[in-house]
């Protein structure tokens, strides 16, 4: 049997084609590659047990990488609320939600992100603060209006709200002093107006 | 309680005992003590109290014959015992023993395949369940309706690792519809028939149900719900079955226009039941249909418009009607990469109008021009409505090259004599014979590999439902098991399972099987001593460099001997009809050996990453 030639190189497969008089066709565009920007969806799903391990597990099956993800039930116990933030296409990221439908206990998902909407995020940091410190980083608390929720020997505990970059520029600021612990919950979001879509479900 | 990776373990404890211990061990005394107590009592001590009570195994039964299920298939064990302890009071439904899960899966597949309902396989925890994972996935990926049910430990040993203890429901989480489960009896009616419901309805697919083995044994009342109730109870699953009117329009719109146009039939027109409809859309709008594997059987071969098998060993004339169309009309399909090749060169002068009943197939893997969500029948149905009916002579130049290129493909790789280069038979030539003598009206179950590929072009199809086939996951070993199932479900039609012997010997311990529940599935075992698709691989991409692809085979007669399965082996042409015909001849199970050209490769061949256009057609020797 024929393999490589001499050089070590494969024949030329033989190759046909249609050649419609007008000359080589422009590639076919693939789905998505548009740029990539900082998505939210907003999943409403039933508050069942592995809901949240079912969200999670597809989202990485298919290979998408969550920035964030916030749970909780909403103001009725059986419907659960997510809010997840993710970087990605438009194209990618529709096809997130489109897989998310697919899932029995989802039942609406909305990404909002060219919507105007109220974003929020709490961090607790643990900040360094030493008799010499404590009073300049109290005062960087106030100006970013923050609020101490505990004070100990050698550091404080600051709760800030805000944007994620709200948060994120006040975690900037204090880096100098020191940051023992940082937890933040991610982002949850709501879109702004009287529109609703946990009503939009019930309808 | 601090805990990181690493530290040292706790100081052994002190002389004095806390009174509470430090384990998630329950207190002695408490509700969760008694529990887990009984429960590992259950697990040592088997049978029911003779006083018979409706238990929550009775209930399961009762749910599978409600939902019109004869036969599954299932291998029992320690936890799924309280079922079997029962099985013996429903005689209608019909417990077929396999020697293995994953042959129980993927029996349940074919007869789903073949029937169009929900196959059911079973199986007892722990390794039991994980067997029957590779025939849940090769389910899930070609859409088939299945109900999977594992038995599991008493639901107070969940977590603490018992004997054949496993997290199936996280296993199958990812690769199933949906998955359940069930702890309490009380749940069962609800959970199975939702299960059904949510395999069967929208795209098919396979659903997952845990039991535990206390919910199997406990006294239940509980009663079974009506359709309204599963789906009122079901808020999150509402498939979209009819096509937007607007879409269905456009569409309608793009048809007119076009003048190169191909329909792609998928697998989604069988599931829908639309080969009538596909046909009757086809003639009025006279559009020629390729069909993908899975959507083989969708249009007869034999009727004027049927072009053929496309994609990366599909017909070349196929192919490179596609290449040249101006609109695809893609339905129930999904543009697999088998199907496409290189995305960036398929189908570079087409607009696509792409109906699928599933939303995220839509533009996942090539962007669309119309997308249209919907049931293929529904669909279709619309379509005729909006097409206008097409004078063929109006088509007169497009379907004279169209001749022109299948005339020129169907000439080449093929081995009208029957013997290869080397002497050896020629797999095309003996499918072919398989397909004659069987005057197509048999069903055919693929193994994978070039087998599959053999299958799919030369048997001649005429019949939907006739052709079974590991598509998506390419599940090497289903042939056998798949065709057991799909005789079962179609038996007045001959099952024909075509295995390689690579395949063969993954699972050919369901040849027992075969022979205990008197399953007439006739085996026809192309054996080229290779894994041939591997090898042809190797010789074409990698240099030839064939590693691991020479294969050592058992005498497969003496094998089918031991199994009490009748056979017969051909080696020459002139053999090829005699063998098939004594299969045909056997009251049961037979096997017929192929010895097979050792080095053919399936032609033409789309190397993976290359576009359609790109087909190699010859390959060494002059006559591939």
């Amino acid at each position: 049997m024929s393999g490589p030639d001499s050089n070590g190189r494969l024949p030329a497969a033989t190759t046909h084609g249609p050649t419609p008089a007008h000359g080589a066709p422009p590639p076919r565009a693939l789905p998505g590659g548009g740029a990539m920007r900082r998505h939210v969806l907003i999943a409403v799903v039933l508050n069942k047990p592995g809901v949240l391990n079912r969200v999670s597990s597809l989202m990485r099956a298919r290979n998408f990488n969550i920035d964030s993800l916030a749970v909780s039930h909403t103001d009725s116990e059986d419907i659960s609320r997510m809010t997840i933030t993710l970087h990605g296409d438009d194209v990618a990221v529709e096809q997130a939600a489109k897989q998310l439908y697919r899932l029995i206990d989802v039942l609406k998902v909305q990404d909002v992100t060219g919507e105007p909407t109220v974003q929020q995020e709490l961090a607790l940091v643990k900040i360094r603060a030493t008799d010499s410190t404590r009073a300049e980083v109290l005062k960087l608390v106030d100006l970013s209006r923050g609020r101490v929720v505990d004070v100990a020997d050698g550091s404080v505990i600051v709760e800030v709200t805000g944007s994620e970059s709200e948060v994120d520029a006040f975690v900037a600021l204090v880096r100098t002093y020191g940051i023992k612990e940082l937890v933040r919950t991610g982002a949850v979001v709501m879109a702004r107006g009287s529109g609703s879509i946990e009503e939009a479900i019930k309808r | 309680m601090t805990i990181a990776k690493g530290d040292p373990a706790d100081p052994p404890p002190t002389a004095t005992r806390p009174t509470t211990r430090r384990s998630h061990v329950p207190n002695d005394g408490t509700a969760e003590a008694a529990a887990v107590e009984r429960a590992r009592k259950g697990m040592l001590h088997e049978g029911r109290d003779l006083k018979r009570t409706r238990i929550g195994a009775d209930v399961l039964c009762e749910a599978l014959l409600r939902q019109g299920v004869d036969v599954f298939f299932s291998y029992p064990g320690g936890v799924i015992l309280p079922l079997y302890d029962i099985l013996g009071d429903y005689p209608e439904l019909r417990h077929v023993l396999v020697r293995h899960e994953q042959g129980g899966a993927h029996a349940a597949d074919g007869y789903a395949r073949v029937t169009g309902r929900v196959g059911v396989c079973m199986g007892t925890s722990g390794p039991g369940a994980t067997n029957l994972v590779t025939g849940i996935g090769t389910a899930l990926l070609d859409s088939v309706p299945m109900v999977a049910i594992t038995g599991n430990v008493p639901a107070a040993l969940i977590g603490k690792d018992a004997f054949q203890e496993i997290d199936i429901n996280g296993i199958t989480l990812p690769m199933t519809k949906h998955n359940y489960l069930v702890r309490d009896a009380d749940d069962l009616p609800r959970v199975v028939a939702e299960a059904f419901h949510i395999a069967r309805t929208g795209r098919p697919g396979p659903v997952h149900i845990d039991i535990t083995k206390d919910a199997l044994q406990q006294e239940t009342r509980a009663q079974h719900p009506t359709e309204a109730e599963i789906v009122a109870g079901l808020p999150g699953f509402r498939p979209n079955l009819d096509g937007h009117p607007r879409q269905l329009k456009l569409a309608a719109a793009e048809i007119a226009a076009a003048k190169r146009p191909v329909i792609l039939a998928g697998h989604g027109i069988l599931h829908a039941k639309a080969w009538d409809d596909l046909v009757a859309f086809a003639e009025k709008a006279q559009i020629p249909v390729a069909w993908t594997l899975l959507g083989i059987g969708a249009i007869s071969e034999t009727h004027p418009l049927a072009y053929g098998y496309m994609g990366m060993h599909g017909w070349k004339h196929v192919n490179r009607a596609i290449q040249s169309a101006d609109l695809l009309i893609a339905i129930g399909m999904r543009f697999d990469d088998r199907v496409t090749g290189n995305v960036r060169t398929y189908a570079p002068y087409a607009r696509i109008i792409h109906a699928d009943i599933d939303p995220a197939e839509i533009g996942k893997n090539v962007a669309v021009e119309v997308p249209i969500v919907g049931d293929a029948k529904r669909v279709l149905q619309a379509l005729i409505g909006l097409v206008d009916e097409v004078d063929p002579s109006t088509r007169a130049d497009y379907f004279a090259q169209l001749a022109d290129w299948k005339e020129d493909s169907l000439a080449s790789s093929w081995h009208g004599s029957g013997a290869w280069r080397d002497g050896l038979l020629s797999a095309d030539y003996v499918i072919e014979r398989i397909g004659e003598l069987t005057d197509h009206q048999a069903t055919y179950v693929a193994d994978v590999g070039q087998n599959q590929m053999w299958l799919a072009r030369y048997a001649g199809f005429r019949n939907p439902n006739s052709h079974v086939s590991s598509g998506g996951l390419g599940t090497m070993g289903f042939s056998v098991p798949a065709a057991m199932g799909a005789a079962l479900g179609r038996p007045d039609r001959e099952t024909w399972a075509i295995t390689g012997d690579g395949g063969f010997q993954m699972t050919f311990q369901e040849l027992m099987t075969l022979v205990q529940d008197h399953i007439p599935v006739k085996i026809a075992l192309l054996d080229n001593k290779k894994l041939g698709m591997i090898r042809q691989w190797q010789e074409i991409i990698y240099a030839g460099n064939y590693h691991s692809s020479h294969l050592l085979g058992p005498d497969f007669l003496k094998l089918a001997d031991a199994f009490g399965v009748p056979a017969v082996k051909a080696s020459t042409p002139a053999e090829v009809d005699d063998a098939i015909r004594f299969a045909q001849g056997v009251d049961g199970p037979a096997l017929v050996w192929f010895e097979t050209a050792e080095e053919q490769n399936v032609f033409p061949m789309m190397p993976a990453g290359k576009g359609l256009s790109d087909l190699i057609e010859k390959w060494g020797g002059a006559d591939e």
